[in-house]
């Protein structure tokens, strides 16, 4: 594999043909804010957070998702532009409105100043980043979480039949949860006659 | 059956067809388009197939059930050929009038004619101002064909640019006469065809497929359902010959299970060309081998975006993926895959026919050939036009279109469904091309055209198209799904009469916003029909703001139903309609509304009588104390 060389917050930085730029930059030390990429997993670039500014020569810069673009020879990379701090701050504001009560976006928020009262809130938890379900298929490839609705009526689920087999041995998509909230989501749906493995963030859902 | 193995059989073939067919036999055309069955045109054909036997006719009259001819307006369509003698509105009991009559008789009907503004009868379809003022070239041997029927469409020239293209050009020369004909893309956004051909040609790969994208899903827009339906044929051949150009050997069609005849027509429409040696192995003796399978849809919006469309097809949840590697290169699991839009593979055999300089004579600078646009809303005649780029808007909506019907006042036109925007009278004489629309705020789409006259509030319309695309947003990227949800939430409130100053601000803010960072095309173009509205008809927005007004009362929360007590005869009527008795009243006595119980359905406005008129809508001012009086009677 051969190195390409590009700029990131005009930075020279070194890496590797085939990697992303948000690896990129992470590597040389420049944090991108993510809300749905994990090492493990596929990247699918829906939170939209990690969204950075690319231009090369003359042509106008454009928006691209660092969690996909892969890196290119010569490509000027800026990680924290105006126009990319005001998309982060409204993504931002429309995930509190969607989940105030989650821990990582409560951080973000104060990080990046952004304006709490700006849309009303709903009381929903889950921020829809699809960790657990990809998590679920294509490291334990057993699919017992996953996507139902569309649109806003978007929602996570277990699916009873899978997850009373599968779930009791694993529940390790509650440890990448960047909420927290997945065990309740899976409480809800557990069946009382098998026996559940230890909830790490809400120890009285054991099942006993 | 033939079996056409070289070019030269399907010319035999051709001239078989047509030696059999007489220009003088008398041939009845019923379309048979879903508008027209819609309107029980299949009925009319039975009673004329039934009346014909009965005269003993069956030998000498040849009946064809056509595709959409487009003048859905006007439904049931008959075309009596080859005099061109064209019916409208046809019933089955006016069959026995038209055997005796125009058949034996040859005589015309003309109650059944269609009469212009001056109510003179026109005889000829040809001849009609719907279609007088298009220019039919792609949707024109529609009202010739029997769907059903390959030998219709191979009578009518078919399969001779596959034919030309197997055995007289090399790929490269096909593509080059396709690039320099310079066809964008009918779907919506207008990528040039040609380049899109070339880069999935060059990808590296042997496995490649080609595509139909019929997942027409606008609101309002049926013009790839009508081509598939009623020509499908002519969109195959198209595809056969971009697979040729691509060297793909599989085609899917992709095409919304909502669509039950187009299915069906198509599903004929390969099993024909197969028998023909049109599909399948060493088509027309070439050496090529190429096969289509017809893929259903479930009717998700999102599944007409290309990418979202080929994960369809792979069998998992239609959703698009970012499309840094275009599909072209990586698609369908993970091959070069060449996806077009019905229109598009449907032009493919004409300018291989006529050649690239017939088809860059037709159009603008920048948008080349004709479009078919979808008509429908508050305009005259609703139907299916084919015009070429850059006629204006107003020759479509007034010329072809007829106008507005009811005496009303134009207001603005939607294009490109939920996508587009809506452009208003000031812009009436702009051209329609790609970049002209774009420009305007709206775009191109898929031909959609919802005319709209002075009792459409535009708020009201932004909110339509916005719940309409919550719903349809697959969900999966942040700004799509909840900003659009956060935009629909300020609209009903500006709708629900608890609009706040700023409101339209914050719409802005997060237009702009959903349109940078969505994902897709779906939510990049999703703010459109609120920036649009904004933009041209920002008053509307802030005296629903401001004065909690709707001045095309149509918003429910902000309009009032009354009765004017110096009009109302106490004739009972709207009291006895009102589905929640919220009327009260009796003989010579005024009739109120009970506002607490009023549902501001507007039954009452519409079965007042005429001659009283005496319910008013009001809005944006207070509702008069209601009256117990005695009426004043009219002389």
């Amino acid at each position: 594999m051969s190195k390409v060389t590009l700029t990131i917050n005009d930075k020279k930085v070194q890496a590797e043909e085939g990697t992303t730029l948000l690896e990129a930059a992470r590597s040389a030390g420049i944090e991108i804010p993510t809300l749905c990429y994990h090492e493990k997993l596929t990247p699918q670039g829906s939170c939209r957070l990690c969204t950075v500014e690319i231009s090369r020569g003359q042509q106008p810069s454009r928006l691209v998702t660092s969690c996909i673009y892969l890196v290119e020879e010569g490509l000027v990379v800026q990680t924290e532009t105006e126009r990319v701090i005001k998309g982060r701050k409204m993504i931002l504001q429309l995930l509190w409105a969607r989940a105030p009560g989650s821990q990582v976006i409560r951080d973000y928020a104060v990080k990046y100043g952004v304006d709490r009262e700006k849309f009303e809130v709903s009381s929903n938890f889950c921020i829809l980043c699809g960790l657990c379900v990809r998590y679920c298929a294509e490291v334990k490839k057993k699919n017992a979480i996953g996507f139902v609705g569309r649109g806003s009526d978007r929602q996570v689920m277990f699916y009873p039949e899978i997850a009373a087999q599968e779930c009791p041995q694993c529940g390790e998509c509650w440890k990448i949860c960047p909420t927290g909230v997945l065990p309740s989501n899976y409480a809800i749906t557990r069946v009382p006659h098998f026996n559940w493995p230890v909830n790490p963030f809400f120890p009285q859902y054991d099942g006993k | 059956m033939p079996i056409l193995d070289s070019p030269a059989k399907l010319e035999k073939f051709r001239e078989e067809i047509l030696s059999h067919r007489k220009q003088e036999k008398p041939c009845v055309t019923i379309c048979s388009g879903t508008g027209c069955r819609a309107l029980a045109s299949e009925e009319v054909a039975r009673t004329l197939v039934a009346e014909i036997e009965k005269n003993g006719l069956k030998d000498k009259v040849d009946i064809r059930r056509t595709g959409c001819h487009g003048f859905c307006e006007k439904g049931p369509i008959m075309v009596i050929l080859p005099e061109d003698i064209c019916y409208l509105q046809v019933k089955p009991e006016d069959i026995p009038e038209i055997v005796g009559t125009t058949l034996k008789e040859k005589k015309i009907i003309d109650r059944l004619l269609f009469k212009d503004a001056a109510g003179k009868s026109i005889v000829h379809e040809s001849d009609i101002p719907f279609y007088k003022n298009q220019s039919r070239t792609v949707f024109g041997n529609n009202r010739f064909i029997d769907s059903k029927n390959i030998d219709d469409y191979i009578a009518l020239g078919g399969y001779s640019a596959l034919s030309k293209a197997l055995s007289q050009m090399k790929p490269e020369e096909i593509l080059d006469e396709i690039k320099k004909s310079n066809i964008r893309g009918r779907g919506g956004a207008g990528f040039p065809a040609g380049l899109k051909w070339e880069t999935a040609r060059n990808a590296p790969g042997t496995t490649k497929y080609v595509i139909v994208n019929a997942d027409e899903g606008d609101p309002g827009a049926y013009k790839d359902r009508s081509l598939l339906e009623g020509n499908p044929h002519g969109v195959l051949e198209g595809l056969i010959i971009g697979a040729y150009v691509i060297g793909a050997h599989e085609g899917y069609v992709y095409v919304r299970q909502e669509y039950p005849l187009a299915i069906e027509n198509l599903g004929i429409a390969l099993e024909q060309a197969r028998e023909y040696s049109l599909l399948g192995k060493n088509i027309l003796g070439s050496g090529f081998d190429f096969d289509v399978s017809i893929q259903q849809g479930a009717g998700a919006f999102v599944s007409g975006e290309s990418s979202a469309l080929m994960t369809a097809i792979e069998g998992r949840v239609g959703e698009p993926r970012p499309k840094y590697i275009r599909t072209a290169v990586s698609g369908i699991r993970e091959k070069p895959s060449n996806l077009n839009n019905v229109e598009t593979w449907a032009n493919i055999p004409f300018i291989l026919n006529k050649g690239a300089d017939w088809f860059t004579g037709i159009g603008t600078k920048g948008s080349k050939g004709t479009k078919i646009f979808s008509l429908v809303g508050k305009v005259n005649n609703t139907g299916l036009v084919e015009v070429p780029m850059g006629t204006t808007l107003r020759h479509i909506i007034f010329d072809v279109g007829g106008g507005i019907p009811g005496g009303k006042k134009f207001k603005a036109v939607q294009t490109g469904g939920p996508s587009g925007g809506v452009i208003p009278e000031k812009l009436l004489d702009m051209p329609v091309d790609y970049d002209e629309m774009t420009r305007a705020g709206s775009m191109m789409g898929s031909g959609g055209m919802i005319v709209m006259d002075e009792t459409t509030c535009m708020v009201d319309i932004a909110r339509y198209y916005l719940k309409f695309l919550s719903e349809e947003s697959c969900g999966k990227c942040v700004p799509c799904r909840e900003g659009i949800y956060q935009m629909l939430k300020i609209l009903n409130r500006i709708c629900g009469g608890k609009g706040k100053e700023g409101d339209i601000e914050l719409l802005e803010e997060i237009s702009g916003v959903v349109q940078e960072f969505s994902l897709c095309a779906l939510g990049q173009t999703a703010p459109n029909p609120v920036l649009s509205s904004i933009r041209y008809f920002r008053d509307e927005y802030e005296v629903h703001i401001k004065e909690k007004r709707c001045p095309a009362g149509v918003c429910k929360s902000l309009i009032s139903y009354y009765i004017d007590p110096e009009k109302c005869q106490a004739c009972m009527i709207c009291a006895r309609s009102c589905p929640v008795q919220a009327i009260t009243g009796e003989k010579n006595m005024v009739h109120v509304i009970d506002q607490e119980k009023c549902t501001k359905c507007g039954t009452c406005i519409e079965v007042c009588p005429q001659r009283f008129s005496a319910v008013t809508k009001l809005s944006g001012e207070k509702v008069p104390a209601p009256v117990h009086q005695k009426i004043k009677v009219r002389k």
